[in-house]
């Protein structure tokens, strides 16, 4: 009997795999009684693992890096070239670093975010610090999140409203030249598209 | 139609915050994905107000890092929840224990 009920067909830890058995009794308990199906239990672990995280907008930022007419298209209309990839619910404008120039997205007001592109907004992104201190004085606040910009670059910042939100196309980094659109994605993170970070090659990204 | 993810269960600060990597959820092991699934569902389903569970899970960290248990996050999440179906009448612990039982010995194997 030993591992016949390994659907892995390799040894876990212990201790986990009697978790696991623990959760699958559980589960079976409550789809017995009807209280959960296990359907509505994968559609909502999906949802959680696919909307809560920055995977739409990594999608949006690497295909105009890659496809110079799709970048066009995303900085002139921004909610016309989301919906082409099947992305929207919202008026999105993209504004695009480069090099002199970095933007920061912040919603002085409150706590605008482009949900459908990057999940749920981070805690910090909502408090007053950082909604008053990113207008005042954002290359400090870049600085304490690690972006060191020199002077000579200008910072724009972005004030989000329920009407228009905006999201950061960070520069594609130096030597990514070989990878796929997929592999570009995965150097995306959700800071980068709030323009909090900068998008750094697969070398140090792995940090 | 796909469940839009709650900013109250998202968004909760604190021991109680859900482990994330670069602003997403991680799942260390397929179980930590169904037992999260599983009280989110219950949630929904008006079996319990979500700071209801909220308020076990904080109280079970509490009590783990007490007792210096090394146990994982979800780990004290599962016996957070394990307590609130209990209390909840919901769900028996020895009924719970026998089917563990079942599935340790191989008698069952029917989910997931």
């Amino acid at each position: 009997m030993s591992g016949a009920h390994d659907e892995h067909g390799h040894h876990h830890r212990e201790p986990e795999s009697v978790l696991s058995l623990r959760v699958r009794a559980l589960e079976s308990l409550l789809v017995e009684k009807k209280l959960v199906s296990s359907e509505a239990v994968d559609r909502i672990v999906s949802a959680y693992e696919q909307d809560i995280g920055p995977h739409n907008g990594a999608k949006v930022v690497a295909r105009a890096w890659v496809d110079p007419a799709y970048k066009q298209r995303l900085l002139t209309d921004g909610t016309a070239a989301i919906e082409e990839l099947g992305f929207g619910g919202v008026d999105l404008q993209v504004v695009e670093n480069k090099p002199g120039v970095h933007n920061l997205v912040v919603c002085t007001l409150c706590s605008c975010y482009p949900h459908a592109l990057i999940g749920l907004p981070p805690v910090w992104y909502k408090s007053f610090e950082y909604r008053s201190r990113a207008v005042r004085e954002p290359r400090e606040v870049l600085r304490e999140f690690g972006v060191d910009l020199p002077e000579s670059v200008e910072i724009r910042i972005w004030d989000s409203s329920a009407e228009l939100r905006y999201l950061v196309l960070p520069e594609r980094p130096a030597g990514t030249e070989g990878l796929s659109e997929a592999q570009l994605a995965e150097l995306v993170t959700r800071d980068a598209m709030i323009g909090v970070a900068l998008t750094r090659p697969p070398a140090s990204a792995a940090r | 139609m796909d469940p839009v993810p709650s900013r109250e269960i998202a968004d909760m600060t604190g021991d109680a915050a859900l482990p994330r990597k670069n602003g997403e959820l991680v799942f260390a092991e397929a179980w930590q994905g169904r037992i999260f699934g599983m009280t989110v569902a219950m949630s929904h389903e008006a079996g319990f107000e979500w700071r209801e569970f909220q308020t076990q899970l904080i109280a079970e960290i509490a009590h783990a890092e007490r007792e210096g248990e090394p146990s994982s996050y979800y780990e004290r999440w599962l016996y957070a929840f394990e307590r609130l179906l209990a209390d909840k009448g919901l769900v028996d612990p020895t009924a719970l224990a026998e089917r563990t039982h079942d599935f340790e010995a191989g008698h069952r194997d029917d989910v997931f």
